[in-house]
């Protein structure tokens, strides 16, 4: 029964990938390419590719991708639920409890301990992304030559606009895919 | 806030054109949400949304995903969790299907790989306008441990890439431990 298989195996990727993003990469690749050989290695790097390129969670996108190809849209369908199921039981939990007992000093305090810490990881993630795109995945260098400049100017342009008018974050990186487009065909990188 | 099905359509695509858009996936969606549900709506309050993320951080699965049921879960109880997970996991599923189909056209598409450039720039925008918002939040409260811990949690994460869940569970531990300490000392909360 391919379904339940799909199902199963997107089950375990979504309840094991704890950390999210790139923490259910080895997770995937052991459920998909060694145990049940629904993709090749080849197959699943280049996923890898496209879901960097795609918006949505790395798994979720592998669960549509193999899904569609093992067993058409129900298994895409089957394979996304199976990804998310876990999710959803042990984060309404966790919700439910938030709810129940957020106003308690002890976990006020834990909270009040974790809320800059998130601040500091989401700062962490965002400088990671700027990195990748200001030197386009090459190593940082101090070489003016090394740096994408188009990039640097989308930041800080994207950046203004965002502080100064409030601009809605969709615009603004529509804007820059579009302005990217032209600038990087005109310098003809 | 009246939950019609005016405001259910609202939280539908809100969540639908935020996953939409959540290039690099983890983190990138956090912003996004905030920016559209504390900020522009007022459904949610800041404190709050720091809270969910942690949370959603913490549990397994994709953080987009948690952090959509724990936001729908927050404004409308479990259908408010069904519409925002729906509305999350819509938008990938749709691309990636159309993808499959024609993957090969898709992966060596100069023009697609130049779009995406760009819009990874503007992406690192709309993280860094965010962060400058929180973390001046954080340094306006003027308090030593929160300070600390936020700039602690940065080198920890950006410099010497620590486990983002070892440096939740450390500043958990640090959290408690501040406010037992203070109520040993007779001041309520930390």
């Amino acid at each position: 029964m391919i379904y339940l298989e799909l199902f199963w195996s997107f089950f375990q990727i979504g309840l094991f990938s704890v950390g999210g993003g790139y923490a259910a990469m080895p997770i995937i690749e052991h459920q998909v390419v060694e145990l049940h050989s629904w993709m090749t290695m080849q197959e699943f790097v280049d996923i890898i590719t496209i879901s960097q390129m795609t918006p949505g969670p790395i798994a979720v996108n592998s669960a549509t991708f193999v899904g569609i190809q093992i067993a058409g849209l129900p298994g895409a369908i089957i394979a996304t639920l199976g990804c998310i199921f876990p999710s959803c039981i042990i984060v309404l939990t966790l919700a439910w409890v938030y709810s129940r007992y957020r106003n308690l000093s002890v976990v006020q305090g834990v909270l009040g301990g974790l809320r800059p810490a998130v601040v500091a990881m989401i700062a962490s993630a965002g400088l990671s992304i700027l990195v990748l795109s200001l030197w386009n995945g090459a190593a940082v260098s101090l070489n003016p030559a090394d740096l994408d400049w188009v990039s640097l100017l989308l930041f800080v342009g994207a950046l203004f606009a965002l502080r100064r008018w409030k601009l809605n974050p969709i615009y603004a990186m529509l804007a820059c895919g579009g302005i990217g487009l032209v600038l990087y065909l005109l310098i003809g990188a | 806030m009246k939950k019609d099905f005016a405001f259910y359509r609202k939280l539908f695509t809100s969540t639908f054109s935020l996953s939409a858009f959540t290039f690099g996936g983890g983190y990138v969606i956090i912003p996004l949400m905030r920016k559209k549900f504390v900020e522009q709506y007022h459904w949610i309050e800041e404190e709050e949304m720091l809270d969910l993320t942690a949370i959603a951080q913490s549990a397994p699965g994709a953080i987009a995903v948690n952090a959509s049921i724990l936001i729908g879960y927050r404004l409308a109880g479990l259908v408010g969790a069904m519409v925002t997970v729906v509305g999350t996991v819509l938008p990938p599923l749709i691309i990636l299907s159309l993808i499959s189909l024609a993957y090969t056209a898709f992966q060596s598409s100069l023009i697609v790989k130049l779009v995406l450039r760009g819009m990874q720039a503007g992406v690192a925008a709309v993280i860094a306008d965010v962060t400058l918002s929180m973390g001046w939040d954080v340094l306006k409260g003027k308090k030593w441990l929160p300070i600390l811990i936020m700039f602690a949690s940065f080198l920890a994460a950006a410099v010497f890439h620590v486990n983002v869940m070892v440096i939740i569970l450390i500043c958990a531990v640090i959290g408690l431990l501040a406010t037992l300490h203070d109520e040993r000392n007779g001041k309520a909360g930390a």
